[in-house]
């Protein structure tokens, strides 16, 4: 029996060692940062405080440059213990309304970052941040300990949106050239200037063609593309459509235009309208010329195709934005032996276009080709002042070639865009 | 009556409608286009219904907590749209579409300076070769400085294509040919697997004769 008493002070002890850090490791410690933070199980503070980090310093806040007010750039200097197998596993991002807090984690950032940006900021709201730097051991996702400490707190930062994008300024210097290019040769051409403009075959065929229905007594059909009047293409089209309307008018052709967009529809009668009119033929536009069809791809194409197979127009047009139906409208077009021009700016539609029809406006042809046919002096203007870009950017490739290939400059960061 | 088998049938109708196109124009083509015309018409002003009058303006301009009024003027350049339904007042209709053509021009001028100037230079502009680059490499940079220079000149319009000049834009359309037939190569390809995948619902979903 007194054995047994004098060894329970010896059980009592280690029961208590045992059960104290059981204890301990048991109690939760919620850091002040709030709940976003992992809940960390408090540890020997010898421990702790042997593996904790010294804090990011000299953290600044300001709002990201050139944006429209969407985002606040956060750096900081890492800390001292920053560096491969130190006491540095992430930077937190925390962020605040106010300097008191609590702050909410926003992000995290790696070891050796230095820097995050916050995209979450509500427009013109004050924001407070500081920077949590952590060390901890993980394995399977379970976190066994963790240590932190603490930046400064800085702010308050708002977002806030800038006028001009410096970061463009090459586009504007890009564009102010050759818009002033193409001003001197607009005022030039006004001036009585004559230019010399190449002919493009597809343009140069535009009156054979129209002649050509006229001759077998039959109509003409050109089809502007499936996209609205919210691009370029059906803009330049509409243009070429003016013209052709005009020829077709004076040699009292008929002339449809089916179209698969409301806006074009629109306006595409009033072209036509004026075209008849300016030929002096207003009594001949009929409404139903220029027809809707379907806004749908290729409902548009199957309803040409049977429109092409059952009135075998002489001459068709296909000028605009096209994609996928391209060959399908060009197929049948060529299979009932209408003569074709087509045009369009649409990379992957122009071989098929080059395959199916007589005379294809390639890209940029497209463009000149309204201005060509308009022969108005500010589009002619503004055909050769584009000529001056081009001229500008094949020395700019040549001599930037040379340079990067016989110097260390890196002259093509000149026109990156961001 | 399953109407899934009945659906199956009825797109393998179609699609034989629209195929019997190549033969030659027929009934059945001309049944498969018409529903495709008007029901595609219908589904396309129920999109744009839904997408415009209730997305972008019900919802932004009467039923957010937070209403944009900007899209108001959205909806008056519609309803001025309308006016060419009158012939008193029709020409208010050509002030939206100026409004549209000219907002469209100067929205796309900068992307397109961007996308089709800036970024084709930028990406035009290299080393002819540099340390411990292979002949093949050194060919493929000039071939594409060539290439870009040639294709430039190609679209000049306000100089005649004549003597170096001209040789230089011949060479320019050379390589936009061979682009259009690798594209077109490229494209066919891709358009077989359109085709594959009627064969596909042909003979595996209507006659269940793929396993």
């Amino acid at each position: 029996m007194i054995k047994r008493l004098s060894v329970f002070p010896l059980y009592a002890v280690l029961l208590l060692l045992f059960i104290f850090p059981t204890i301990s490791l048991a109690q939760d410690e919620t850091t002040e940062t709030g709940d976003s933070l992992a809940v960390v199980p408090a540890l020997d503070s010898v421990f702790i405080e042997e593996r904790t980090p010294l804090p990011a310093g000299n953290v600044v806040v300001k709002d990201h440059d050139n944006d429209a007010g969407e985002a606040i750039d956060i750096k900081w200097d890492k800390s001292p213990d920053d560096f491969r197998d130190g006491k540095v596993k992430e930077y937190l991002i925390m962020r605040s309304d106010s300097a008191d807090g609590p702050f909410e984690l926003l992000g995290s950032a790696m070891q050796g970052e230095s820097a995050f940006t916050d995209y979450r900021t509500a427009g013109g709201q004050e924001f407070y941040y500081k920077i949590v730097t952590i060390n901890y051991e993980k394995l399977n996702g379970t976190e066994f300990w963790r240590a932190s400490s603490e930046s400064s707190v800085m702010g308050p930062v708002k977002a806030t949106a800038q006028w001009f994008n410096t970061s463009r300024l090459n586009i504007f210097i890009g564009i102010f050239i050759l818009a002033g290019a193409i001003i001197y040769f607009i005022f030039a051409a006004k001036g009585g200037k004559k230019f010399y403009i190449r002919k493009i075959a597809g343009i140069e065929e535009v009156e054979n063609a129209v002649g050509r229905a006229t001759e077998m007594g039959r109509s003409i059909y050109y089809v502007p593309g499936i996209h609205d009047m919210d691009d370029v293409q059906t803009i330049a089209s509409m243009t070429i459509l003016g013209r052709v309307s005009e020829i077709a008018a004076e040699n009292d052709t008929r002339i449809d235009v089916p179209v698969c967009r409301s806006m074009v529809m629109v306006t595409a009668k009033e072209v036509v309208k004026e075209a008849f009119s300016k030929a002096g033929r207003p009594d001949s536009f009929m409404d139903d010329q220029v027809r809707y069809l379907t806004d749908d791809q290729f409902g548009y194409a199957a309803a040409i195709d049977g429109l092409f197979v059952r009135e075998k127009p002489a001459t068709i047009f296909m000028i605009g934005t096209f994609f996928a139906e391209s060959l399908i409208i060009a197929e049948t077009g060529n299979s009932i032996g209408a003569i074709q021009i087509a045009g369009t700016a649409m990379p992957a539609q122009l071989p098929f276009f080059v395959a199916a029809c007589d005379y294809t406006l390639i890209g940029e042809e497209l463009f000149a080709a309204s201005a060509y046919l308009s022969g108005e002096p500010k589009l002619l203007g503004s055909l050769k002042g584009q000529d001056v870009g081009k001229a500008i950017f094949i020395a700019a490739i040549i001599i930037g070639c040379l340079l990067e290939t016989f110097t260390s400059l890196n002259v093509s960061a000149l026109f990156s865009s961001h | 009556m399953d109407w899934q088998i009945f659906g199956v049938w009825l797109a393998a109708f179609m699609t034989l409608g629209i195929i019997s196109f190549l033969y030659k124009d027929n009934v059945f083509y001309k049944a498969a286009e018409a529903i495709f015309i008007g029901i595609s018409a219908g589904y396309w002003f129920i999109v744009f219904f839904w997408d415009s009058m209730v997305g972008k303006f019900y919802v932004q301009a009467i039923e957010s907590p937070e209403p944009e009024h900007h899209v108001w003027v959205g909806l008056i350049l519609g309803i001025l749209m309308l006016a060419r339904l009158s012939n008193k007042v029709g020409w208010i209709a050509r002030w939206p579409l100026a409004f549209v053509v000219g907002a469209t021009a100067g929205l796309y001028m900068m992307m397109f300076f961007v996308s089709n100037a800036m970024v084709q230079v930028q990406s035009t502009i290299m080393p002819l070769w540099e340390t411990g680059d292979g002949w093949f490499t050194v060919f493929n940079n000039i071939v594409i400085i060539i290439g870009v220079t040639c294709g430039l000149v190609y679209f000049f319009f306000s100089k005649k294509h004549e003597g170096a000049f001209g040789v230089a834009a011949k060479i320019g359309i050379w390589f936009l040919m061979v682009t259009f037939g690798a594209s077109f190569g490229y494209t066919v390809m891709s358009r077989m697997s359109l085709m594959l995948g009627r064969l596909d619902f042909l003979f595996g979903t209507w006659l269940e004769m793929i396993p």
